[in-house]
């Protein structure tokens, strides 16, 4: 066992710290040292998108970061996208469009998706399927988590001032 | 009378009859009755005091999982057929 | 003539069904709220590794664990020999199927060879994943290496290496008397073939063969154990029935059901694939070793070698048929391959490989053969979906051959009420014509498709339903609002569907029952979810659940008001005497303030199986004949739902069906190289499909009533995905002129058979 590193970051809005190998992924870190499960895994190799999360405004395969490269980063998981006791319009519009089944690949898709939208408010179906092809869905077939999204964004750009 | 539907590979018991009507107020009797006629044939369908584990009984178009002892109306049809699970 | 009692009751307007409330459990999933089993962490908890066999046959000649009980914080290690002794013993998991214990036992863990790449071989738990994966590196086994056989062909041949030297051929009762890879031949007959073939106009004769594909869910396998000083076991899983699981592991452990209890957590899906036990018995043993829970997971390498896939099959299949488009005869030899148990889903495939259509005569032959692959499991509708691959494809053939649009061939022929299948029942009421009108007269059919390379394709596909037991409770709190609390794993939004039917039977909203999936302490027997059951079967329990607590209110009402509980007349969730009137929520209240007794209802149902479901599917594509990929531009399913509980859901589950459906036409297979070892087993190079990869899925819901549930339903999870290689396959001839006889259909395959046929 090798000596662990001390790493310093803010997850969700809060500064957090941790102690962690260097082989700890930031994936274990976030769901065994941290206990924030939201982050799902499905392959702990990059291929399915269920642990994605935001670091420092951009949404990575966490599986594939190691926990010490979290120092000093911005992190967000899904576990910070509702904010005072209300759903975001686009956990809202995966609810109200039965987008989820077995809800597994959900908090990798609510983070994509996010991230998607703040880059682009009003993408096209194409858009959508393009920049969520690194997040794999067996149960949906993706039909009504594109149409999610495609709602989400008319929610959020009706709240845009 | 029930008729029992024979299953092909055990048509050779039966002299080839692909269907047998026999006296029966329940599965059991049924093969009982079927055995005195074909004897034999309660060997292939039964292991000890139930049904062979790769067989499930129809009757009519209902697949039971009451195996030897599912009731039968007068013109029921039984059949026996592999078992259904599902994914 | 039915058998089972009519219970349909011909409702013609719905409070709650047929809307689209969000499901019950849904802020916790879109949240990260919900508890899957990876996401428990238990105090002083341990974590188990397993090692796994390296070769596709071998023997296994002695197992070392000596070392590995040396590396620092490893705690226990367990061998096939920590099970106790199981002899050949048959346990019956209800509809599971009968499980040969000796045989699961050594699934679980290899007792004496290994018969696939992936096959656990022994397991150690460890104060972490990564300690536990160095020490099982350090476990020394010694194999005496075996030929092999993957391929289900070669595995029947009379030279094959054979998986189980005691194994003898099943003859439906009949023993064989050599040693054999052929667990069982089934056979079925109607009719005269003979006769029927000479009859015919056209016959077309073609051979199928289909690769291995796995089920795909996104979450793996994991569980955690704590087998306790008291001798309580407690599992937490990821399964699809806890009962069923329960009963394995007591089974496989030698200890009472009720001595385990079984929690099911959330799961990330399951398709079949989890119904068998791999880990729960293992991580048991582990426990009970060091004391500790023990949870283990395992890595998506694992999932596909050791645990899953579907039948990779052989199949030849030859129709007749007349001028005018009546088919006169069917003949069918279907090989599947069960891996390196027998136990299959070979019967299925051979009930359901001409059950679309009326066939005057035919023949089907089934064999479940075993070769050096994961055991075989269940996959939705396991078995029909390479069956109609061959079956779809010939009757696209011979309709093409006679002239006929496929839908009018498929019409002339359906199956339908009275229609006598192949294997021998004669079908109730089922809706399959009701379907074929309905893709007639879609959108998609009724628009011309153009455009070079690019071609239309059309098949039909069928599944059961099978019934079972299901439990549920509920109490009725001052509120008004009911507390649910059933037992059927939720993968799909069934909390919500059996919710709804309760709240419909009791004429309250939706989300004013509460429901729960609870662990086999805390509610009567339920079989797994799976077999498209649950919103049938568990939907007819919160049925019957919603007649007693209407039936206690009924009482209540009647000390309230000195009347006779008969007297009492109920419509829409209202309570009415003599004038007086109560809604449920009011008459709720007052049962307390009259403090009298709690309400307090419980049902429990085991209907019977029966056939169910037919659906139809429509797709466009478009073939790069450079590449030979397809791209799928349009897809259309339609599906006779009986009643769609919650159409959003029932929509999910035939989109859902069809893109697994285009993932096994297109892409997926378990590529076996010359040592039979898999040489795919990461979602990199397995491609399930992406959102990229598919168009949006059109749905259409039939809705013929299911004359034995009372508001109609008919399980919908499975169908959809029987159609679509087959569609995909018309589709593709369509659009190239070849025939695409072998899955999956990708691009170097397509391509070939392109450039041979210019
Ligand atoms: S778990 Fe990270 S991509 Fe699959
Ligand atoms: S909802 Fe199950 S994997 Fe997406």
């Amino acid at each position: 066992m090798s000596k662990k590193t001390h790493v310093t970051a803010t997850l969700n809005g809060e500064t957090v710290e941790f102690l962690c190998e260097p082989r700890h992924s930031l994936l274990e870190v976030l769901r065994d040292t941290l206990q924030m499960t939201g982050a799902k895994e499905g392959c702990n190799n990059g291929n399915c998108g269920a642990c994605t999360v935001m670091l420092n405004g951009r949404p990575v395969n966490s599986c594939l970061v190691l926990g010490v490269e979290a120092e000093g980063a911005t992190l967000e998981t899904v576990e910070g996208i509702a904010s005072h006791a209300h759903l975001h319009p686009i956990q809202q519009c995966f609810l109200e469009g039965a987008a989820l089944q077995c809800g597994i690949c959900t908090p990798g898709f609510l983070i994509a998706a996010k991230a998607l939208l703040e880059q682009n408010p009003n993408p096209s179906e194409h858009e959508i399927r393009f920049k969520l092809a690194n997040n794999l869905c067996r149960c949906t077939g993706y039909d009504k988590i594109v149409k999610a999204v495609q709602a989400a964004a008319l929610e959020l750009q009706k709240a845009a001032p | 009378m029930p008729v029992v539907f024979i299953p092909t590979p055990m048509r050779d018991l039966t002299g080839g009859e692909a269907t047998v009507t026999v006296e029966g107020e329940f599965v059991r009797d049924v093969i009982d009755a079927l055995d005195r006629r074909y004897p034999g044939i309660k060997d292939r369908l039964c292991r000890g005091d139930a049904l062979v584990p790769g067989l499930q009984v129809c009757i009519d178009d209902t697949m039971t999982r009451r195996g030897l002892n599912a009731r039968l109306a007068p013109q029921s049809e039984v059949h026996f057929l592999p078992p259904i699970g599902g994914g | 003539m039915a058998h089972t009692e009519e219970l349909y009751l011909g409702k013609k307007s719905y409070n709650v069904i047929g809307t689209r409330p969000i499901r019950h459990d849904g802020a916790d999933k879109v949240t990260g709220k919900a508890v899957y089993t990876s996401d428990l962490h238990l105090p002083n908890l341990a974590h188990g590794k397993i090692l796994r066999s390296p070769h596709a046959h071998a023997r296994i000649k002695s197992i070392d664990v000596s070392e590995a009980l040396q590396v620092p914080g490893v705690f226990a290690v367990v061998t096939h020999d920590d099970f106790p002794d199981l002899e050949n013993k048959v346990a019956n998991l209800g509809e599971a199927g009968m499980v040969n214990l000796l045989e699961l036992g050594a699934n679980c863990l290899a007792k004496g060879k290994v018969l696939y790449k992936g096959h656990a071989v022994a397991a150690v738990a460890a104060a972490s994943t990564h300690v536990a994966e160095e020490a099982v590196l350090k476990i020394k086994v010694e194999y005496e290496v075996l030929p092999s056989v993957t391929w289900v062909l070669d595995a029947m041949a009379p030279t094959a290496p054979i998986l189980h030297e005691n194994l003898r051929t099943d003859f439906m009762g009949k023993k064989e008397d050599k040693p054999t890879n052929v667990a069982l031949h089934l056979q079925f007959e109607k009719g005269n073939i003979a006769e029927g073939f000479q009859s015919a106009d056209v016959i077309v004769e073609r051979e199928f063969k289909t690769a291995s594909v796995h089920q795909g869910y996104i979450e793996p396998h994991v569980t955690v154990a704590l087998w306790n000083e008291d001798s309580r076991l407690k599992i937490w899983t990821s399964t699809q029935g806890s009962f069923v699981c329960r009963q394995q592991v007591a089974e496989l452990l030698g200890i009472a059901v009720s001595q385990c209890v079984v929690v099911p957590c959330e799961i990330g899906g399951g398709f079949g694939g989890k119904i068998a036990v791999y880990l729960e018995p293992v991580a048991a043993l582990l426990s009970r070793k060091c004391g500790r829970p023990v949870k283990m997971s395992m890595q998506r390498n694992e999932v596909f070698e050791g645990t899953g896939p579907t039948p990779g099959s052989f199949m030849r299949v030859k129709i007749g048929a007349k001028k005018d488009g009546t088919l006169v005869a069917g003949e069918a030899w279907l090989a599947y391959d069960c891996g390196g148990f027998p136990g299959g889903v070979i019967g299925p495939g051979c009930m359901c490989v001409f059950s679309c259509y009326e066939f005057p005569n035919a023949k089907v032959d089934g064999f479940d053969v075993l070769n050096n692959k994961p055991h075989t499991q269940a996959y939705r509708a396991p078995g029909a979906t390479q069956a109609a691959f061959a079956c779809e494809q010939v009757i696209d053939e011979l309709a093409a051959k006679l002239n006929i649009d496929p839908i009018e061939f498929r019409l002339k022929n359906a199956a339908k009420e009275g229609t006598r299948r192949v294997d021998g029942p004669v079908y109730p009421r089922v809706g399959f014509i009701e379907c074929l009108e309905a893709a007639k007269n879609s959108p998609h059919w009724k628009t011309p498709l153009t455009g070079k390379n690019r071609g239309r394709g059309i098949a039909a596909g069928f599944w059961f339903n099978i019934g079972c037991a299901s439990s549920c409770s509920a109490s009725v709190n001052d509120d008004g609002r009911v507390t649910l609390v059933e037992g059927s794993t939720d993968i799909g939004g069934s909390r919500t569907s059996i919710a709804m039917q309760l709240a419909e039977t009791l004429g309250i909203g939706a989300h004013d029952v509460q429901p729960q999936v609870a662990d086999t302490d805390s509610v009567g027997y339920t079989f797994l979810t799976g077999g498209s059951r649950v919103t049938f079967a568990t939907g007819l329990a919160a049925y019957q659940l919603g007649l007693d607590l209407q039936g206690q209110m009924k009482q209540r009402a009647a000390e309230i008001w000195g009347c006779g509980a008969d007297t009492i007349k109920v419509e829409n969730g209202n309570y009415s005497h003599n004038g007086h009137t109560l809604s449920f929520k009011q008459l709720a209240a007052k049962v307390a303030e009259n403090g009298l007794p709690p309400v307090v209802g419980r049902a429990s149902v085991a209907p019977e199986g029966s056939t169910n479901a037919f659906g139809v599917h429509i797709a466009d594509v478009e073939v790069d004949p450079e590449t030979g990929k397809v791209t799928v531009l349009r897809y259309t399913s339609v599906q006779d739902a009986g009643k769609a509980i919650h159409p959003s859901y029932v929509e999910g589950q035939l989109q859902g069906g069809a893109v697994q459906g285009i993932g096994w036409a297109l892409n997926e297979e378990y590529f076996y190289d010359d040592k039979n070892q898999m040489r795919n087993a990461s979602f990199l190079d397995y491609r399930m499909p992406t959102c990229l990869d598919v168009p949006m899925i059109e749905t259409i819901i039939v809705e013929v009533p299911n004359p034995t549930h009372p508001y109609g339903v008919r399980g919908v999870g499975e169908t959809p995905i029987v159609a679509p290689p087959a569609t995909i396959a018309n589709a593709v001839h369509a659009a190239t002129g070849c025939r695409m006889t072998s899955l999956p259909i990708s691009p170097p395959v397509l391509w070939k058979a392109i450039s041979t046929k210019a």
